[in-house]
């Protein structure tokens, strides 16, 4: 992992309250990322914010030395990203975390399942998986039309479906009514979403082998203020989400 | 070149800057930034009898120029942090400094025992003063007579010096700090986090879900700092101070305070190289501010030096 400063290239407003951030980063930092990592990044200049904003990898890009990130503004610290302007710097760590582990599997057919600001890891994922000769097909859920994105990026790569909680964008409901409906198969899915989406991906699909990525208020993000824990299956002891995970197999955290 | 080096009680320390105990955990991760080589010493995240799993999530909340946390004192208890942490860190030239909680005085004394028997580390500190802990913890460090006891009886069965850290969660901590150090505290570490709480408008609850966690961070550095002026009027054993540090120029304060060295805790979370850049930056601001080493410095804040 590296502490580094990225200068942003581009900013842009996708959906509501959602932002891409595109930042310039030196190509020896982009070659070990694995999708479903993430980047911790600092906020401001001084010492008001004491801790980073974990948020994960959306896409990169090798030959422009480009890092893209996805993410929503909740609070101040997203807030103050969401108005950075072309050509400042930011310092991030990178790339933290374990991610989904494509390399390890062999597999022809991938479903993943993705819901808010869980979406963006997931196109990263989408896009390696294709370039490994895998079909993927892909379930997004938000809670309005406002807040969809990435919709035609994800069509591009495949079959995508988009629901919405109220019907306002293609299939009103959750992704899983329409993994049920489609009856939707796959060798393995990947998920990220709200914690509820996953619990729910997580019965719905207990017959495919699956990986989880979870999201959890971080301090450090390194694994050493143990901050973002998660249970095992067992419920014996917690796994750190910020080390450990945030991908883990769906069968070896208890949600 | 300006001389960095500090002795305490069983601590030759090569710069008195060290990670803060619960912030750095044993080490492994930050080496991934620098070697901990460069540390003057470090302060391990505490230890129990029994693993502890800690509190649920959420556990840590950002605020002004700080943050709550309440991890609860999750480790995996004495015995395996004695197999498995140390080992590593007995691999770099760095006193190990073992901070120790308990919910009883017997589970106090069985980990000090234990701990000192290893010799492994250097020093204890004695935390009573976990916030964010229902049994144990905070109430060891708010009553100056069960303080006493619990300093006295580790001190009975500990082989390295003992430091204990006192809560800022009390009316007079000068009280505290004269009734540890009657019972034998070799030093004093101070202060741990104060007790706050931040509440989360869209759920309209306390954030956190153990609702209270432990301010850290520079929005309390002031209040450690008249803290550790006070004591340092009362006491005669040293300091280590801790409480928002960012900055070298923040460890000259602590210093002048009457702080002997010092932890960095909260800053670490921020840039996890601040240690090691204090440690880059101490001789020059040192030299900015007219001193030639670091034990011209210690103190020197009060009238009397």
């Amino acid at each position: 992992m590296n502490q580094i400063d990225a200068s942003v290239c581009h900013l842009e407003n996708i959906a509501h309250a959602t932002f891409k951030l595109v930042v310039k980063v030196d190509h020896e930092y982009l070659s070990f990322i694995r999708p479903g990592q993430f980047v911790h990044i600092q906020i401001g200049q001084g010492y008001e914010h004491m801790l980073r904003r974990p948020i994960s990898i959306a896409d990169f890009d090798l030959e422009t030395g480009q890092l893209t990130v996805i993410f929503k503004v909740i609070g101040e610290g997203t807030r103050k990203l969401s108005e950075l302007t072309e050509g400042s710097v930011i310092n991030l760590l990178l790339p933290l975390g374990q991610g989904y582990p494509i390399q390890q599997l062999s597999l022809k057919k991938a479903l993943l399942i993705g819901g808010g600001i869980g979406v963006p890891p997931l196109y990263l994922l989408a896009k390696q998986l294709v370039d490994r000769g895998v079909s993927v097909t892909t379930v997004i859920g938000f809670q309005t039309k406002d807040d969809v994105f990435y919709h035609e990026e994800f069509s591009q790569l495949g079959k995508c479906y988009v629901t919405t909680n109220d019907g306002s964008y293609q299939h009103k409901g959750f992704v899983t009514d329409i993994i049920n409906l489609e009856q939707l198969t796959a060798d393995y899915y990947f998920s990220c979403g709200p914690t509820a989406m996953l619990k729910a991906v997580q019965s719905t699909m207990v017959n495919c082998p699956g990986y989880l990525s979870l999201e959890e208020r971080m301090g450090c993000g390194i694994g050493a203020c143990y901050a973002c824990v998660i249970s095992n299956a067992e419920q014996t002891a917690y796994k750190k989400i910020c080390q450990d995970g945030p991908v883990f197999a769906a069968s070896e955290v208890s949600l | 070149m300006i001389d960095l080096t500090v002795e305490l009680p069983g601590l030759k320390l090569k710069n008195p800057i060290m990670p803060a105990s619960g912030c750095f955990s044993f080490g492994q991760e930050y080496n991934q930034f620098y070697s901990l080589n460069k540390l003057g010493a470090i302060m391990i995240k505490a230890a129990t009898q029994e693993p502890r799993l800690g509190n649920p999530t959420p556990r840590v909340a950002e605020t002004h120029a700080g943050m709550l946390n309440a991890i609860g004192l999750q480790n995996p208890g004495v015995t395996t942090i004695i197999e498995e942490q140390l080992p590593f860190l007995q691999s770099f030239d760095l006193p190990i400094i073992a901070n120790i909680a308990g919910s009883s005085i017997e589970e106090y004394v069985y980990v000090a025992k234990t701990l000192s028997d290893s010799a492994a580390v250097a020093a204890l500190e004695l935390n009573i003063s976990c916030p964010n802990v229902k049994e144990g913890g905070v109430q060891f460090g708010t009553d100056p007579h069960i303080a006493a006891e619990v300093t006295r009886r580790v001190k009975e069965v500990s082989k390295v010096p003992v430091y204990v850290k006192l809560s800022p969660n009390v009316t007079d901590i000068v009280e505290i700090a004269l009734a540890v150090e009657a019972a034998g505290a070799d030093g004093l570490s101070m202060i741990n986090t104060l007790t706050g709480m931040k509440i989360d408008l869209d759920t309209r609850k306390p954030l956190l879900a153990n609702q209270v966690g432990g301010l850290s961070g520079p929005a309390i550095k002031p209040i450690a700092i008249r803290m550790i002026y006070q004591v340092y009027q009362a006491v005669k054993i040293p300091i280590i101070g801790m409480g928002g540090i960012v900055t070298a120029t923040d460890v000259i304060e602590y210093l002048l305070a009457g702080a002997s060295a010092v932890a960095i805790g909260t800053a670490n979370f921020q840039n996890p190289l601040v240690c090691s850049d204090i440690i880059d930056q101490l001789p020059s601001c040192l030299t900015e501010y007219g001193f030639t080493s670091i034990k011209d410095v210690i103190g020197g804040g009060h009238d009397d030096n």
